[in-house]
């Protein structure tokens, strides 16, 4: 039933449009840096109410916006099935005789390979602003949680493309889905800095786990257990990637 | 054998009836178009036999298997050149093509054959290797052609192939889809709104217009349904006993007259100019000049609607612009 072929090329797809559109990198990855750079240094040597002791704003910070390159990346990767449909390209997927669900993990299996290499190109430009990653193995985790991340969130913009006509409505998804997901993660601060009412909220948002295990596994600082974070990724991940492929083979193509 | 044979077809968008109940069968190896102005429901009668639209009652079967419970098996049979583009501009000629074979499992030797095949019947085998963001107008459309043979499909559909494109390379695309389907035996079904285009490619058409068939023939049968020729004389002197013995001729359909000139309909009039000038000599009547005008499928396209196309698109485009505003919110 499922598609290998099918997977490979859409993939494939996904990794040339990746590597040639080199300004596009270079655009999604100014804003995560420039938040690194002005952030890191304009909080650096600030003393931050409910952070763990001995741990530098920067340290804290690191984890914080890989996992925002993982949701911008992932959501915008859902939601350019809607470019293929401006472009037409949409129709010619369509209509290969390849099963959705085949597409949709295609899909899927892309947007998550290109965004995961912008969340490690991310890494490794904090490496060289002198953060410090623990070995080879936290390095290894860390890319298990940025799939989890990028999987949810491409399911996530996959439902949003499923139930949008065109283009338009994306700067709305951006202000009102988007950035409150991620400033509700904790990317940026302590959870517990927010009144108790917001941090329900910010139980529901998928991005809290993700962004509170690469802390776990990256400067091994965490709310939660690293395992916890991890179920309930793996969790969240499964019901919108099926979500996801509900309403993308719901949604008509024309 | 029949390759498309479609039953009752409708489809509604909320309150609207694009396609309204059609009813065809295209046999295997014919060249049929669908002819009518913008927003007849051409398109959307092509989406639902490639599968892209669920239908909204009847029925239809491609080489034998179901729109709706044959999917894939009819995605396999078909090959299909939409009307606005659909390629990759950020991958080349030869990746969007392998791309596609890929997608219908073809392997790579089967492919890798096949793809420089036909971009040499396409004449892009020199520019495969450029961004398709490159390309002009007429090689997209070439390319997309290409793409649409490359799994060999027993079926072709063409949604207005030569929509936008000069006259030199419209000949050109007309060219290659008479080849196709005379040495290639691909059964081609097209639509457009070009008159020329249908008259010149289509061994039969269906003329559709508000999403219904009005007419179904071949272009010359829909033709001599209009009664045949009109030549028309511009006389002098008295043509009363001319008029008389021509309306005994067997070949003549009628003699109309007004002012000094004279309209006769006939079958095949270019064989009759010179035996009705015969006459008209005989009779004493003096002929200034005489023109033979052949029915075009315009005014085949007239007769039937009441409209020319041109007429029925800007009366259709107030329409078309209210349906957009309702569907898609703008």
């Amino acid at each position: 039933m499922i598609n290998l072929t099918a997977i490979y090329v859409l993939w494939l797809r996904e990794m040339k449009r990746f590597l040639r559109a080199k300004s596009r990198i270079i655009g999604t990855l100014a804003m995560p840096f420039f938040f690194l750079a002005f952030l890191g240094l304009g909080f650096g040597n600030m003393n931050i109410p409910g952070m763990a002791k001995g741990i530098s704003y920067i340290n804290f910070l690191v984890p914080g916006i890989v996992g925002m390159t993982m949701l911008f990346t992932s959501m915008f990767a859902g939601i350019s099935v809607l470019w293929d449909r401006e472009f037409g390209f949409l129709k010619e997927i369509m209509v290969a005789p390849v099963n959705r669900i085949s597409i949709v993990i295609g899909r899927i299996v892309g947007g998550a390979t290109t965004s995961v290499l912008q969340g490690c190109l991310i890494l490794g430009i904090s490496i060289l602003m002198g953060f410090k990653i623990p070995g080879i193995s936290a390095f290894l985790l860390s890319v298990v949680f940025m799939l989890l991340i990028s999987s949810t969130f491409i399911g996530l913009g996959l439902i949003f493309a499923s139930k949008m006509r065109d283009i338009h409505g994306f700067s709305l998804i951006m202000n009102f889905v988007i950035f409150p997901i991620f400033f509700l993660s904790g990317a940026l601060y302590p959870l517990k800095n927010l009144p108790v009412w917001i941090q329900y909220l910010s139980y529901l948002d998928p991005l809290t786990y993700g962004v509170d295990g690469l802390r776990g596994v990256l400067i091994n600082v965490s709310s939660f257990s690293i395992l916890f974070d991890f179920a309930v990724l793996v969790g969240f991940s499964i019901v919108m990637i099926f979500l996801g492929a509900y309403f993308f083979e719901k949604s008509e193509s024309v | 054998m029949t390759a498309i044979e479609v039953k009752n077809l409708t489809k509604n968008f909320d309150g609207f009836t694009a396609v309204d109940n059609i009813t065809f069968k295209i046999k295997k190896g014919e060249l049929f178009g669908l002819l009518g102005p913008n927003g007849a429901g051409k398109t959307t009668t092509i989406n639902m036999l490639s599968t892209l639209l669920t239908p909204s009652s009847g029925h239809a079967k491609i080489a034998g298997y179901d729109i709706i419970k044959e999917r894939d098996d009819v995605r396999r049979n078909i090959g299909i050149v939409f009307q606005e583009p659909a390629l990759d501009n950020k991958l080349t000629g030869k990746e969007n093509l392998e791309f596609h074979a890929m997608m219908y499992g073809m392997n790579k030797k089967e492919r890798e054959k096949r793809i420089a095949e036909i971009l040499e019947l396409v004449e892009l085998s020199d520019k495969a290797n450029i961004l398709v963001e490159n390309y002009s107008g007429g090689m997209k459309r070439r390319l997309e052609i290409a793409r649409g043979l490359v799994h060999k499909p027993k079926i072709l559909f063409l949604d207005e192939p030569t929509l936008g494109l000069d006259a030199q390379t419209r000949r050109h695309i007309w060219n290659y889809i008479k080849k196709l389907n005379r040495e290639g035996g691909i059964t081609i079904i097209l639509t457009t709104h070009y008159m020329e285009e249908a008259d010149y490619l289509c061994d039969r058409i269906a003329i559709i217009d508000h999403g219904k068939i009005i007419a179904i023939d071949s272009p010359n049968k829909l033709k001599d349904s209009l009664g045949g020729d009109i030549i028309t004389f511009e006389i002098e002197g008295d043509d009363e006993e001319f008029v008389k013995s021509i309306n005994k001729l067997r070949f003549v359909k009628s003699v109309k007259k007004h002012d000094s000139k004279l309209t006769v309909a006939v079958k095949q009039g270019e064989r009759r100019i010179p035996e009705l000038i015969n006459i008209a000599q005989k009779k004493r009547v003096d002929i200034i000049s005489v023109s033979l005008h052949k029915p075009s499928l315009e005014d085949v396209f007239l007769h039937f609607t009441g409209n020319t196309i041109r007429e029925k698109e800007i009366s259709q485009r107030g329409r078309n612009m209210e349906f957009a505003r309702r569907r898609f919110g703008r």
